[in-house]
């Protein structure tokens, strides 16, 4: 096989750090088999591959964190056996963790301070975070303390903390997942800045469009072993899917001609202080979802999403029985068991310990959420069959692949416990439906599944509302797009209206109408 | 009404009264700010009252065979780190539920607390001998107070001190502080979360037989089974009450060591009340701060260190 | 090489079931050596302990007399143990219990009343154990305070109210002085049921009917499920539509009555009068029961005799082998140890990790 990257180009420096054969095994899983990466100086390489593909692992074993139960790396040709994270660090590997490692009731400098060798004074790394921040356009304040800052400030903090140690590595895990598109083009600038350094970048992505822009080499992982490297800017956005997914993922279609005219779910100035003191509160969250269409609604985690999803679901109550209606009803005052009845169903972002409890059954679970209006209680004691029942109709409905007829929820992979979380709601035929993050840490098919599911739904008359960080799964499914931002719902926007940019700019707090005229006009006058 | 309140007044602001103060409250500061440091670090030991008694009868032991207080205080201090070692081989070692195994200490302490001292019944020893300073000491009204006490006293101040040094002043008291936060996130960042657990842990039962074996010591010269008689408790809810912060440890320990003596010491008032009410004042005024705390705090969040009480098992 | 904890993928169901036996006979094997250590005959000791109540009719009796408020209080507590609700204050109210159902036997001491007397003492003191359940638990539900505190430091109030009552206004006038109530009339009283062979009573059958109610009610109903759910996963309890706080006063209150019941039983039955001896430690020895007995009713009941076994051998061998009455406590403690220990072994497993030499490079 023709390797086009400039790997191969002879006149290229010897590699930085190469992963040489490296496997790691959980059990009878086998997360990593046998990868081979080289990664270079003044080069920034992707590590491409969908959720569950061992891209965390790979990187977590370069990163010390975990051992590799076979192969080895080797740093600028000498074999290493990294036994924590600060002896990968002080060979000068740094990381951004996808899932921040920070302390939300310490401040910045303390953060910081955590991340770096114990041989520096208090005071001298605050100084030094502030210039290191400044220098590199990503303002912090030492003194704050981490909960109040948002989630791409905290980001800031794990990426200055990093810079600080001089790293000639850095190794970036979905760092735009958590990103305004615009704050994606900053981390972007600050990134080809670092390379311009000298410094090697791994950069791990599931987002093609990103990887063909940023990205001088991409190596491919799929089930846990290496499938390609290549030149991503010589490829396609559908020839890396492919190589990702090794195969053809049926292309997700929304049925025509649907009828969409009564409101099933209506949120009329809906404002509630949040539960959680580091929570947002809602500010006159109004909205209309019609039977037959899907609205989604965007924005970065921390902006509300949570608070307005457990303000539909019931968990917890709206100030009046107006600010919500389902199917004509004011239910704003109603528990979560009483708005089920009412034909509206919720699945929650989390699915272990939210949407399911963990260690319970299938069974049980779907009693979970069923016990409300499935037939499965009968005067107050349980009717196991009919459970048993249920988790049938789910897995061969929706494909669920398990070990046995009713495990632990736990035991599934995240997609196939998502198909069952999913099809556990949509199986009761709801005229409601809200869920929140759909697909996320789900594979390709499972993913599209999903979708189809959600689609087909509203297709049959349902109203359905998506709440989603993915603006590429919002593009596919959505008929209008609103943004949540601070607690606050922008008007929705039509699916063909809601450029990338647009929606960016919302999510960013940019105010829509006059926003948009002013950059038409600057456009109009510039041409 | 006006003569029985001025009686009480007088009585609390005498020298005997505030000497009594200091010593009642001593045990407590002495075990709460052990258990401060180990909540500190993310573990809820509950197995306090059963360290204290048995740090009791293991210090009156030493100190009956050997004739020095200090050989059973190390005695207690042992026997209080022994026994929170099995606390942490099964929290930290096995992952087991922190607050069965709290409760599992103390009844396994109480009963291993009356297998040792059942000999020790009806026993003196000598207590602890009081510092005596030429001068100072003499000084009417506050000399006694201030340079007088026993060397308990000023160990549990400088203890707390210490504490508050390593916790704000320290790179390692940062770390477990940070432990104490986010157990994920310092491990993630390479820093060894059961190793300073299980340190935290060992420095709380330290703390907690050493205040048990203050009671024999220095507070009542004999052993009596049970004689903590819940103060092990009431320094769990000193920490709750603190906020987790040693200065506010030192007030809600003299304060409740205050309330657990009013009762004896208001007694030749003769105010009529029954001496079983007068007695359970401790524990009334705990539930009643438990109550008022929580409620004060409520809507502005939780000030507990946020892994307090979670299992971790890291990923390997 | 270290030795390190590792989740397994599913509960193993043999240790499931075989945990409590391992950690019986971890205990006994401890036992034995210590009592090697303190010079006494291991074999004669666990002969003594265990086997020798089970020869006699009347401590086969004794047995099921002691189990019987060990057993009815455990349950209760394992129906809030399940859902992460720590009522650590069953003691306090098997104390409330017994007095509030002991002031109408005081009250009607000497008169005649009618046979309704004994199944109102004891339905108050049902109804006084859980209102004195319920203070913990609406200072949770309400002012978010630890019950585990608040419980316990109701359970050293609880004690000085009974001790004030029975020195003071309750005291038998013809006790000589003694802190006593009067001993209750015989309808007041809980007679035995094979009279002359053994201290059996109808309580023992109570406790064996709650038993039964309680092991429906978790395995088979909503309600059950609900209190298994909150404690598993207490978000997706929520998201259930089931109330956290209508759960933890439920618990509360079913827990403190069966507690008070068992009270009042143990003072209308063996004991036959109040006084501040009463209570003896029955609540806490009742958590050591919930959890050999793995929070579950029939687990609960075999927990119960067992504990109640050691009892009766831990009083017989004070008297055969002169060993101090702590060593049960002591025993019991140890257990509670081993079946922790025995049931993380349930979710985790242990295994040896090779870990590699630290080999790092010398710096270019």
């Amino acid at each position: 096989m023709l390797d086009p990257s400039p790997a191969s180009d002879p006149l290229r420096s010897a590699p930085l750090l190469s992963a040489v054969s490296i496997s790691k095994r959980y059990g009878d899983f086998l997360a990593n088999d046998g990868i081979d990466l080289d990664l270079f100086p003044a080069e920034i390489h992707a590590l491409l591959g969908e959720n569950g593909a061992g891209k965390s692992t790979l990187v977590k074993v370069m990163y010390g964190l975990i051992q590799p139960s076979g192969g080895e790396l080797r740093w600028m040709g000498q074999k290493v056996v990294l036994s924590g994270p600060s002896e990968a660090r002080n060979l000068g590997i740094g990381m951004v963790f996808q899932h921040f490692t920070l302390f939300e009731n310490l401040n910045v400098a303390e953060n910081v301070a955590l991340g770096l060798p114990p041989t520096e004074s208090f005071a001298a790394i605050s100084e030094r975070l502030r210039e290191t921040a400044r220098v590199y356009g990503l303002p912090l304040d030492p003194k704050r303390e981490v909960w109040r800052l948002s989630v791409g400030e905290r980001q800031r903090i794990e990426i200055v903390r990093a810079l600080m140690q001089n790293p000639k590595l850095l190794i970036l895990d979905e760092p735009t997942s958590v990103l305004t598109p615009q704050e994606a083009d900053l981390l972007f600038v600050v990134l080809e800045r670092l390379k311009a350094e000298g410094r090697a970048i791994l950069y791990i992505s599931h987002k093609l469009e990103e990887v063909k822009r940023l990205c001088d080499t991409a190596t491919i992982l799929r089930g846990g072993k290496k499938v390609a490297t290549c030149n991503p800017r010589q490829e396609t956005a559908a020839s890396l899917a492919r190589m990702m997914v090794g195969g053809e993922i049926g292309e997700v279609k929304a049925a025509s001609g649907r009828d969409t005219l009564v409101p099933r779910l209506v949120i009329k100035n809906l404002s509630l202080e949040p539960d959680d003191p580091h929570g947002t509160r809602l500010e006159d969250v109004s909205l209309e979802v019609r039977g037959g269409e899907i609205v989604g609604i965007a924005g970065v985690a921390g902006n509300g999403q949570d608070e307005l999803f457990a303000a539909l679901s019931g968990e917890r109550l709206a100030p009046g029985e107006g600010a919500i209606v389902i199917e004509g009803e004011g239910v704003g005052l109603l528990d979560v068991t009483q708005r089920r009845r009412m034909g509206a169903a919720f699945v929650p972002e989390e699915r272990l310990g939210h949407g399911t409890a963990p260690r319970m059954k299938l069974s049980e679970n779907a009693l979970l959420t069923g016990h409300a209006a499935s037939g499965m209680v009968k005067k107050g004691f349980i009717d196991k069959p009919a459970t048993l029942a249920h988790v049938d109709r789910t897995t061969k409905s929706f494909d669920v692949r398990k070990a046995k007829r009713d495990p632990e929820a736990v035991s599934l992979s995240g997609g196939n416990l998502q198909k069952f979380v999913v099809g556990r709601e949509i199986l009761r035929e709801p005229r409601v439906l809200v869920v929140s993050q759909p697909t996320w840490g789900v594979d390709a098919g499972a993913a599209a599944t999903i979708r189809q599911a959600l689609l087909d739904l509203a297709a049959r008359g349902a109203a359905v509302l998506v709440i989603s960080q993915d603006l590429d799964e919002l593009a596919e499914v959505a008929d209008r797009i609103a943004v949540m931002f601070h607690g606050q719902l922008s008007a929705p926007l039509k699916a063909a209206e809601a450029t990338r940019e647009r929606l960016g700019l919302l999510m960013g707090g940019a105010n829509t109408e006059r926003e948009s005229t002013e950059t038409e006009t600057k456009h109009a006058v510039g041409a | 009404m006006l003569e029985t309140l001025s009686n009480i007044f007088h009585l609390i602001f005498s020298e005997s009264f505030i000497l009594t103060v200091v010593t009642a409250s001593t045990p407590l500061l002495l075990a709460s700010s052990g258990e401060l440091v180990v909540e500190r670090s993310g573990v809820l030991n509950l197995g306090v009252e059963g360290m204290m008694i048995v740090g009791a009868a293991c210090g009156f032991a030493g100190t009956f065979w050997s004739g020095s207080t200090l050989v059973g205080a190390l005695c207690g201090i042992l026997a209080g780190a022994m026994l929170s070692a099995i606390f942490g081989i099964l929290t930290l070692g096995l992952a087991v539920n922190q607050v069965a195994t709290g409760l599992a200490l103390t009844i396994f302490g109480v009963g291993l607390s009356g297998l040792i001292g059942a000999q020790f019944v009806g026993e003196r020893i000598v207590p602890a001998a009081h510092l005596y300073l030429p001068v100072l000491t003499g000084i009417p009204g506050i000399g006694r107070i201030v340079f007088g006490e026993d060397p308990f006293v000023y160990v549990s101040i400088a203890l707390i001190i210490g504490i508050w040094l390593f916790l704000y002043r320290t790179r390692a008291g940062l770390v477990l502080r940070a432990v104490g936060d986010n157990h994920a996130s310092a491990h993630a960042l390479g820093y060894p979360v059961l190793r300073l657990r299980m340190l935290a842990v060992l420095f709380g039962g330290a703390c907690a037989g050493l205040a048990g074996a203050y009671l024999p010591l220095a507070y009542t010269p004999f052993f009596i089974p049970g004689m903590t008689s819940g103060r092990g408790w009431i320094a769990l809810a000193l920490v709750v009450f603190a906020s987790w912060r040693p200065g506010r440890l030192v007030v809600g320990a003299y304060l409740f060591g205050a309330v657990s003596i009013l009762g004896l010491a208001l007694q030749p008032l003769q105010l009529g009340i029954p001496q079983q009410v007068m007695n359970m004042l401790p524990y009334l005024a705990t539930v009643v701060v438990l109550v008022l705390i929580s409620r004060t705090r409520g809507t502005a969040g939780s000030a507990a260190p946020a892994s307090l009480g979670m299992v971790f098992v890291p990923d390997r | 090489m270290q030795l390190v904890l590792e989740k397994r993928a599913e509960r193993s169901t043999l240790i499931a079931v075989t945990s409590p036996l391992i950690a019986v006979a971890l205990t006994l094997i401890t036992f034995a050596i210590l009592f090697a250590i303190m010079g006494k005959n291991p074999i004669e000791a666990l002969y003594v302990y265990f086997i020798e109540p089970l020869t006699d009719p009347f401590t086969l009796q004794e047995i099921a007399v002691k189990a019987t408020p060990l057993v009815m209080i455990a349950v209760g507590l394992a129906l809030c143990y399940i859902a992460n609700i720590w009522n650590i204050g069953a003691e306090g109210q098997f104390i409330v219990g017994a007095v509030c159902g002991s002031w109408l036997a005081v009250r009607t001491n000497g008169t005649d009343v009618g046979p309704w007397l004994l199944p109102v003492m004891l339905l108050l003191g049902a109804i006084g154990g859980a209102l004195y359940g319920l203070i913990p638990a609406i200072c949770r539900v309400y002012f978010g305070a630890s019950e585990i505190l608040t419980s316990l430091m109701l359970v050293y109030i609880a004690n000085l109210g009974l001790d004030y009552m029975v020195r003071g206004p309750w005291r038998d006038p013809q006790g000589l002085n003694f802190p006593t109530t009067a001993a209750f009339d015989p309808a007041a009283s809980i007679g035995t049921l094979f009279e002359g062979t053994g201290r059996l009573h109808a309580g023992s059958i109570i406790a064996l009917f709650v038993v039964m109610l309680i092991a429906v009610l978790l395995g088979r109903t909503l309600m059950g499920f609900q209190i298994r759910l909150v404690g598993a996963a207490p978000r997706a309890a929520r998201f259930s539509g089931f109330n956290a706080d209508r759960l933890v006063l439920f618990s509360f209150a079913v827990s403190g009555a069966l507690a008070g019941l068992a009270g009042i039983i143990e003072v209308a039955g063996p004991i036959g009068h109040l006084d501040p001896g009463v209570p003896s430690g029955y609540g806490f020895t009742a958590i050591i029961v919930a959890f050999l007995g793995r929070l579950n009713p029939i687990g609960i009941l075999i927990a119960g005799l067992f504990l109640a076994l050691t009892f009766i051998g831990g009083e017989g061998a004070q008297i055969s082998l002169k060993v101090p009455l702590d060593l049960t406590k002591v025993f019991q403690g140890i257990l509670l140890f081993y079946v922790l220990a025995c049931d993380s072994m349930i979710v985790y497993r242990i295994r040896l990790l090779r870990t590699q030499k630290r080999v790092v490079p010398v710096h270019a």
